[in-house]
């Protein structure tokens, strides 16, 4: 079994607001493998982001644990170490703001070298030559502002940043909602090719579930806050067991017949999400799952592991649990 | 790579072509340039465009005196028998400076304080510098300037400080809101994210993307303290005679209004084009840049 | 099929910028019968929204120009119709569905107020305000909002994505257009909630036999709410079918790599997807626009432009690959 790069415990984010306190993320738990990948999917308003921000630091816990290789590292990024946060880098979704652009490409490449004193100035010219052409990009790419560029470039610009400093888990916020098919495919392919060549973990958080199916290694569902369920691809895409998950696959616009076969039938789309302001006692799914009885709007269900490596959180799924899978949780 | 730095200049240089394009599509704004540009020239050169240059200070001829606008005095004569078109000139050159001086002095405090206070956004240091901000915005700027010059003794050096102290929270006021929302945009969390420090956080990634709109205050500005040093002159709590101020020049004429009234209208009539040539570069800077950002 | 409601042929616009002219559209061929929907699908910049503001006359003009090409609606040119006349094809022919619902619902108005304006300008006849109530309504509650009562009542702000998007189809078909231009409407929104709308205004226009554009980036989502599909790529038309030829059968090799670069349900990841990106408009490659990424591009594209060439029963594409096929 591979080791655990990052660990999520019990992790809690809540925000205080003028209407009420938002519940964004509640008592997730979670963890990724070295040189994996685990898909986080969800809709908007399920907190996903919020997960990908708290991980790399941007916001700092409620409460509960992030541990990165057994340390624990649930702070700010301000109070963290400078060798964690080369560690850790972040590849945002929107690739028109998360380059400056009045700074050119080769400012915007240079800054984690030199954060982390890595060469001089002649080295570090290099280096960005180098990982530009890691990402496919002309050297001469440099001297450009970020907004001569196009989206797809542009993304490849802001992933070449985060691999500046050799990092170890990258956490990829939606890395191509904002792309076309075209671009995004050959982001994916690179994005996967960079994490044979460099070991790389990587946290993916989307809502695309086709996507998932081809790149992931696990995938792990959220809703209003809370995972819902946990499992291998494959398991996951032949055997769904929640209620939501069911809900989602059957909404995904799909090309082919044999993509048609995959998407649960029988079961339509019904609902919103409710506010994370105001959310439903027991299940937060309850008020738009079809198999809902008596005790989902009354108890919290507990998280069961169904088959080896398949955890959902539903009543329908009254496994006995034993002490140990208690404990273990999510985090298998 | 000398390849590239050639075609990084050549960039820039028809970035620049291409602003200026933007920029000419406003004729507007391109009257305004024309304006400052005659302004600054006659400015800087008065002692050699201006006809009788030996009137720009303590001169009195009193046979040429209150002499309306005639070929040998274009914009006649004062009480004093001094040229006005020769005064008018020397009296830009007092109106810019007052302009420039005060800006220089008011915008990097301001800017810095606007930036540190939005970054740390709901911290005590916010509100500090946001509360003494809004203290010295509650007074309206020119009784405070009023008040600080009447309690010193008249002087254009006394007028500029008096008005960069009232000057200063309205650039700490626009960068705080820019900067605010900056803080907030994805460039920055990934330079945090990086872990680079304050000072580049504040001064290379929020500060180059606010320069556009501290441009366009500081052009609109420079027309508002002209007009400013210039009340603050009118009133006699600014420059002294003989020195040739355009407000103090107001001022000394209002008394023989309506009679010998080219020795008001004139140097009016310049305070206007000034402020007016600033205040339409101004707009045309906002147009150049809005364009800009599509 | 029936009567021909729209057709657009020949379609050039230019937009006039600092650099020259941008030749967005070179040529935009596509028909509509009545009741028919029609998907149009393409990347973002291909053209697709701006060929819809042509249909309605409301492209920002200048830096837009249409320099050549025809918009005939029953018969009568678009492009040369006053704008009286214009604004009864707005009130009554056309209707129009934005991508952003937000955007599109006027913040100091209550959902209510902005219905009723819609269905009183819309409306033939004179309508009592009760009357204008009652109907706005029956359309908040045609499109399935929950308490269309309390709806009527709220800000666009009180609703989430997908009512405000329901608002906007209650809005858009209020008038009872005779086509509803729909540009991305789900885009902005979850799969979920993506899902719930494409099925209700696929019920709506079925109901109503309302004739239907729809423009999308998707594949997945033309596939549900089309019965013919252009593919647009560069400001060409490339490929035109009913959705079943198309979607069983694709010929052009630009949808042969959109259909590959999408990842698929069944898994077994991603091909490499198209090489480089959607030209400039600027200088456009001359020939077929797509020949500078085509894997199969020959000596031709790039001299000529290639023939729209009739492959199967109803079944158009814009390319020499095909064209022996038409010589039998």
């Amino acid at each position: 079994m591979n080791s655990k790069i990052l660990e999520v415990e019990k992790l809690r984010k809540f925000f205080i607001t003028s209407r009420g306190t938002v519940r964004a993320v509640d008592e997730v738990s979670f963890s990724v493998e070295e040189g994996e990948t685990l898909g986080l999917v969800g809709e908007s308003g399920s907190g996903k982001s919020t997960v990908a921000y708290t991980v790399v630091g941007l916001h700092s816990p409620t409460s509960g644990q992030i541990r990165f290789k057994g340390e624990d590292i649930s702070r700010p990024v301000s109070k963290r170490p400078k060798a964690l946060k080369q560690s850790i880098q972040i590849v945002f979704q929107d690739p028109g703001t998360s380059l400056n652009s009045r700074r050119t490409i080769q400012q915007i490449l240079e800054l984690p070298l030199k954060v982390h004193h890595l060469g001089n100035s002649r080295d570090r010219k290099e280096r960005v030559v180098e990982l530009l052409e890691r990402v496919e990009l002309p050297p001469d790419y440099m001297y450009k502002s970020p907004n001569m560029l196009g989206g797809g470039e542009r993304q490849m610009v802001a992933i070449a940043r985060a691999l500046a400093t050799n990092p170890k888990l990258v956490i990829l916020d939606e890395p191509t909602s904002a792309l076309d098919v075209s671009i995004q495919a050959k982001i994916i392919n690179m994005l996967l090719r960079f994490q044979e060549e460099m070991k790389l973990s990587y946290l993916f958080i989307t809502h695309d579930l086709s996507l998932m199916r081809n790149v992931s290694t696990r995938v792990a569902i959220m809703y209003l806050g809370k995972i819902c369920e946990v499992a291998p691809t494959m398991k996951f895409f032949s055997n769904p067991f929640h209620p939501y998950t069911k809900m989602l696959l059957s909404s995904i616009p799909v090309v082919l017949p044999e993509e048609e076969a995959v998407k649960p039938a029988k079961i339509t789309s019904e609902g919103e999400i409710p506010s994370p302001v105001n959310v439903p006692p027991g299940c937060g799914f309850h008020t738009r799952c079809r198999e809902v009885n008596g005790i989902c709007s009354q108890k919290i269900p507990e998280m069961m592991e169904v088959e080896p490596g398949h955890f959902v959180w539903c009543h329908l799924f009254p496994v006995v649990t034993t002490p140990t899978n208690l404990e273990k949780g999510v985090s298998v | 790579m000398n390849y590239s730095r050639n075609t990084l200049l050549k960039r820039r240089a028809e970035g620049f072509k291409k602003g200026w394009y933007k920029f000419s599509r406003n004729p507007v704004s391109v009257l305004g340039l024309f304006f400052v540009l005659t302004v600054s020239f006659l400015a800087i050169f008065a002692p050699y465009v201006s006809p009788y240059p030996t009137h720009a200070s303590r001169f009195v001829n009193f046979a040429e005196a209150g002499q309306p606008p005639s070929l040998k005095h274009l914009f006649g004569t004062d009480v004093f028998g001094r040229d006005i078109l020769s005064r008018v000139f020397f009296g830009f050159r007092y109106s810019l400076m007052m302009g420039v001086v005060v800006l220089s002095l008011v915008v990097i405090p301001g800017v810095v304080l606007g930036l540190v206070a939005g970054y740390y956004r709901g911290t005590w240091i916010d509100t500090v510098i946001m509360r003494t901000t809004d203290i010295f915005l509650a007074v309206p700027p020119l009784i405070l300037a009023l008040a600080i010059c009447s309690v010193l003794t008249p002087s254009v050096f006394n007028a500029m400080m008096a008005v960069s102290l009232m000057w200063w929270p309205w650039y700490t006021r626009l960068v705080y809101g820019l900067s605010s929302s900056l803080r907030t945009e994805f460039f920055v969390q990934a330079a945090e994210v990086t872990g680079a420090s304050r000072s580049h956080i504040l001064f290379r990634e929020i500060l180059p993307n606010c320069v556009s709109s501290i441009f366009t205050k500081m052009s609109l500005d420079m027309g508002w303290v002209i007009l400013i040093g210039s009340a603050l002159s009118f009133v006699g709590l600014g420059a002294q005679p003989p020195i040739p101020d355009l407000g103090t020049m107001v001022a000394d004429g209002a008394k023989y209004l309506p009679d010998q009234w080219w020795i008001t209208i004139f140097p009016a009539f310049a305070i206007m084009i000034t402020v007016l040539g600033f205040n339409l570069i101004g707009d045309g800077f906002r147009d150049l840049f809005a364009l800009e950002e599509v | 099929m029936g009567e021909t409601l729209l057709e657009i042929g020949n379609l050039h616009v230019e937009f006039k910028v600092y650099e020259g002219r941008l030749r967005v559209l070179n040529g935009v061929n596509l028909s509509v019968q009545v009741g028919e929907r029609v998907g149009l699908v393409g990347e973002a910049g291909c053209g697709k929204t701006t060929t819809m503001k042509c249909v309605l006359k409301i492209l920002t003009s200048p830096p837009g120009k249409i320099t050549e090409g025809k918009i005939l609606l029953h018969d009568k040119d678009v492009l040369t119709m006053g704008s009286q006349e214009m604004q009864r094809v707005r009130g009554h022919g056309i209707s129009m569905i934005f991508q952003d619902p937000t955007a599109a619902l006027n913040p100091v108005f209550t959902v209510g107020d902005q219905l009723m304006s819609v269905i009183k300008y819309g409306s033939k006849g004179s309508l009592s305000k009760k009357e204008i109530k009652k109907r706005a309504i029956g359309t908040l509650r045609e499109v399935r909002l929950p308490d269309p009562e309390r709806i009527f009542t709220n800000y666009p702000v009180q609703l989430s994505g997908g009512m405000r998007q329901r608002v906007c189809i209650a809005m858009a078909l209020s008038t009872e257009p005779e086509l509803l231009l729909a540009d991305e409407p789900t885009t902005s929104l979850d799969v979920t909630i993506q899902d719930q709308v494409l099925r209700l205004l696929n019920e709506l226009v079925e109901r109503h036999g309302t004739s239907v554009i729809f423009i999308t980036h998707s594949l997945g989502v033309v596939r549900e709410m089309a019965d013919r599909v252009y593919v647009m790529y560069a400001g060409n038309i490339i490929e035109g079918a009913r959705k079943e030829e198309l979607f069983a059968n694709w010929l052009h090799p630009y949808t042969l790599g959109l259909m590959n670069a999408l990842p698929k349900l069944t898994g077994g990841g991603i091909a490499e997807g198209i090489p480089g990106r959607i030209p400039e408009y600027l200088d456009p490659p001359s020939g077929c626009r797509f020949h500078p990424r085509c894997p199969r591009a020959m000596q031709q594209c790039s001299q000529s432009i290639p023939p729209v060439v009739h492959a199967a029963d109803d079944h158009d594409v814009a390319c020499f690959l095909y064209r022996g096929e038409t010589d039998e």
